[in-house]
């Protein structure tokens, strides 16, 4: 196992930049998600740490080594793909075997090898089958027994859980996550779902336009977005952003929002004045008839547990997500609440947060 | 398979449509059949029954016809053949109620021989060398590429009679003409295009994720071509084969100009069996049922692939 550490990494095809200048670090044993929309830069990024592509400038070390233009054989890494890529000429013990069989490990061993990985996956009676035959959570463990059974020195994947049913994702990604917790390989592993990426990653690197927007842990990501953008990608429904034009004070932790004082956490930057957006998470909203900030209701989701309540308010249409045991009408004037830890702010014409105590501070809602 | 198959069409065929359909092809397959049952008739027929009018149905079968093609015969007159010891073989005494002995073997087998050399050498050259191409045309970025498979493609847009002069030319040159060694590189000239044409489909068909998963797996770009592509290209390959064997087995023009001696082949070899009084049918028809015989074999033997190979991309997986 070891850790990857990627620096400065940049490619091009022809006149676009898949992936600009990023560096980040995944420490040993550690499971990275790489999270962004199709076209992000997110798979290219993972096929370089793979060898598959040539970055255009940059470096990737792995286990302390320089590898940025090792070809992918000699750099002891495992990849599993989207399309699991199982050799469908080969039944499932040679998939598995295969990596072993490059190694020139005597036949004898790769056989022991096989049916230890066999049992770890509990695929050891589907061995001697076709891979042609194979359901698609089947495949999708032969594809992991692959890349587990050479005991590289990380795990790359991208979008394993991809091609499978909502349902049966699910059990994967419990099971991924379980098989990290017990062989604990160093894993990047890429993917458009949100909800995957905060299940299973002890770290995220959301991913836009070949940046890397932000690198955290799940928390930080969903609690500290460094951009609108992440804070827009992250959450179900989003981060609300309540549009309004001010200037910023260094020390200060309220700001006027239609007239009406809002605290925030204390304010760490002087801006000028021009267009802010709140970042209000559907959670952080409670309703407060005394409230001077004020909203119509536009629409209701009954979610069973809780509801999901669109409010039309004077900085544009945001959605609280409160308890279910509560009516409301279309139209009915509301008071509004929000959990001034949890609030952030961004300068909408760059995009980025507003530095904060939110953000220094290790300690929040 | 078959459940994945069946899955295709939406409507099951009727009975009575199946019927029609078996009639149909049945009636084709007799009508196509017939040549070919003709001339394995006549190769077993006497000379005689072979030019009568109407053409005889029913006759008494001889492989008089067979024992022509590999023979060389000359006259004798009844006494000298009467003086003989005992007929050896069938071929002694079929040719001896025609007042010939066998004089010795005529030039059929190394004809054909031939044949199987250069039909064989140039297959396999130009489908390896159509594989390595496709390959690469497919996988790398090859510059002109477009270019280049169209001017590959234009090699096989002349007739081949129109260039068999130039070449005849270079060949003389070249020290090439009547041998194994040009007509291999002749036929390969021609087949690479093809070749090179077909298999780039079918390996554009194979997922680029195989052989990065096979070097991820440790394996350097031609171990994982060896292991991993060629295995599933296999039915494209038996495909091409069949159509670069079938090519430069049955190519009359070429073979006709370039070799008269010792690299002729079967094809310019068989119309020239003269007999007695003219050409020997029965002979002609043996050499013809013979020279059917490996391509038959070898159609066979790969069907499965050819079949699955020439309805290539209307079944998606």
């Amino acid at each position: 196992m070891a850790e990857i550490r990627i620096e400065n990494l940049r490619k091009e095809f022809a006149d676009f930049v898949a992936v600009q200048d990023s560096s980040f670090v995944v420490n040993d044993g550690e499971f990275l998600a790489l999270l962004g929309p199709s076209g992000c830069g997110k798979t290219t990024t993972l096929r370089m740490i793979a060898g598959l592509e040539l970055p255009t400038s940059g470096k990737i070390y792995l286990d302390g080594e320089d590898v940025t233009f090792n070809r992918a054989s000699a750099r002891d890494i495992a990849f599993v793909f989207q399309l699991f890529a199982l050799y469908p000429h080969m039944n499932v013990r040679k998939n598995i075997g295969f990596p072993l069989l490059s190694q020139g490990m005597p036949r004898a061993e790769i056989r022991e090898r096989v049916e230890e990985t066999a049992r770890l996956l509990q695929i050891s009676h589907i061995l001697d089958r076709s891979v042609s035959g194979l359901a698609g959570g089947d495949r999708q463990r032969v594809a992991l027994g692959r890349a587990i059974v050479r005991r590289p020195k990380c795990f790359l994947m991208d979008e394993p859980l991809g091609t499978l049913d909502a349902e049966f994702r699910e059990v994967m990604v419990h099971e991924l996550r379980e098989l990290h917790n017990r062989v604990h390989a160093t894993t990047v592993y890429v993917t458009h779902d949100q909800h995957e990426a905060m299940a299973m990653a002890d770290k995220i690197a959301v991913m836009n336009h070949g940046v890397i927007e932000q690198f955290g842990t799940p928390q930080e990501i969903y609690r500290k977005p460094a951009s609108m953008y992440v804070a827009d990608f992250i959450g179900s429904p989003p981060m609300n952003f309540m549009r309004f034009t001010s200037s910023l004070r260094k020390g200060a932790s309220s700001i006027s929002l239609n007239g009406v004082d809002v605290i925030v956490p204390e304010i760490h930057q002087d801006t000028e004045e021009r267009e802010l957006a709140l970042g209000v998470r559907p959670e952080h909203i409670r309703f407060s008839d005394a409230s001077p900030l004020r909203g119509a209701v536009y629409g209701s989701e009954y979610l069973g547990t809780n509801q999901v309540v669109a409010i039309e308010t004077g900085n544009g249409l945001i959605k609280a997500r409160v308890p279910a045991n509560r009516n409301f009408q279309i139209g009915e004037t509301v008071g509004l609440e929000f959990t001034p830890a949890n609030l952030a702010l961004f300068d909408c014409k760059s995009g980025r947060a507003v530095a904060s105590s939110l953000y220094s501070g290790g300690q929040h809602g | 398979m078959s459940s994945a198959n069946t899955a295709h069409s939406v409507v099951a065929p009727s009975d009575t449509s199946k019927r029609v359909a078996g009639t149909i092809v049945i009636v084709y397959a007799l009508i196509t059949l017939i040549p070919l049952v003709w001339i394995f008739l006549t190769s077993i027929k006497s000379p005689p029954d072979s030019i009568s009018y109407p053409p005889k149905i029913v006759f008494t079968p001889t492989l008089e016809g067979y024992c022509n093609l590999f023979t060389t015969r000359t006259r004798q007159t009844p006494d000298y053949i009467a003086a003989l010891p005992e007929p050896t073989s069938t071929c002694d005494e079929v040719t001896r109620k025609r007042n010939m002995v066998i004089a010795g073997p005529s030039n059929f087998l190394p004809r054909f021989v031939n044949s199987l050399v250069i039909a064989f050498g140039s297959t396999f050259l130009a489908v390896f060398l159509g594989t390595l191409a496709a390959y690469g045309f497919s996988r790398f970025k090859v510059p002109l590429a477009d270019d280049l498979l169209f001017f590959i493609l234009s090699t096989r847009m002349m007739p081949p009679i129109a260039v068999a002069i130039p070449i005849y030319l270079m060949y003389r040159e070249l020290g090439l003409s009547d041998t194994a060694l040009g007509m291999i590189l002749l036929y390969t000239a021609v087949n690479v295009s093809l070749a090179v044409w077909l298999l780039k489909g079918f390996i554009d068909e194979i997922p680029r994720e195989y052989e990065e998963a096979a070097m991820i797996d440790g394996y350097t770009r031609l171990q994982a071509f060896r292991k991993v592509v060629l295995p599933q290209a296999t039915t494209g390959i038996a495909a091409t084969a069949i159509f670069c064997l079938i090519f430069a087995w049955n190519e009359y023009a070429f073979a006709a100009l370039l070799t008269s001696g010792q690299a002729q082949t079967a094809p310019p070899f068989i119309p020239t069996i003269i007999g007695e009084g003219g050409q020997d049918w029965p002979a002609v028809a043996a050499g013809t049922t013979i020279f059917l015989v490996p391509i038959l074999v070898f159609t066979i033997l790969l069907r499965k692939q050819l079949l699955r190979g020439i309805t290539f991309g209307a079944v998606r997986k």
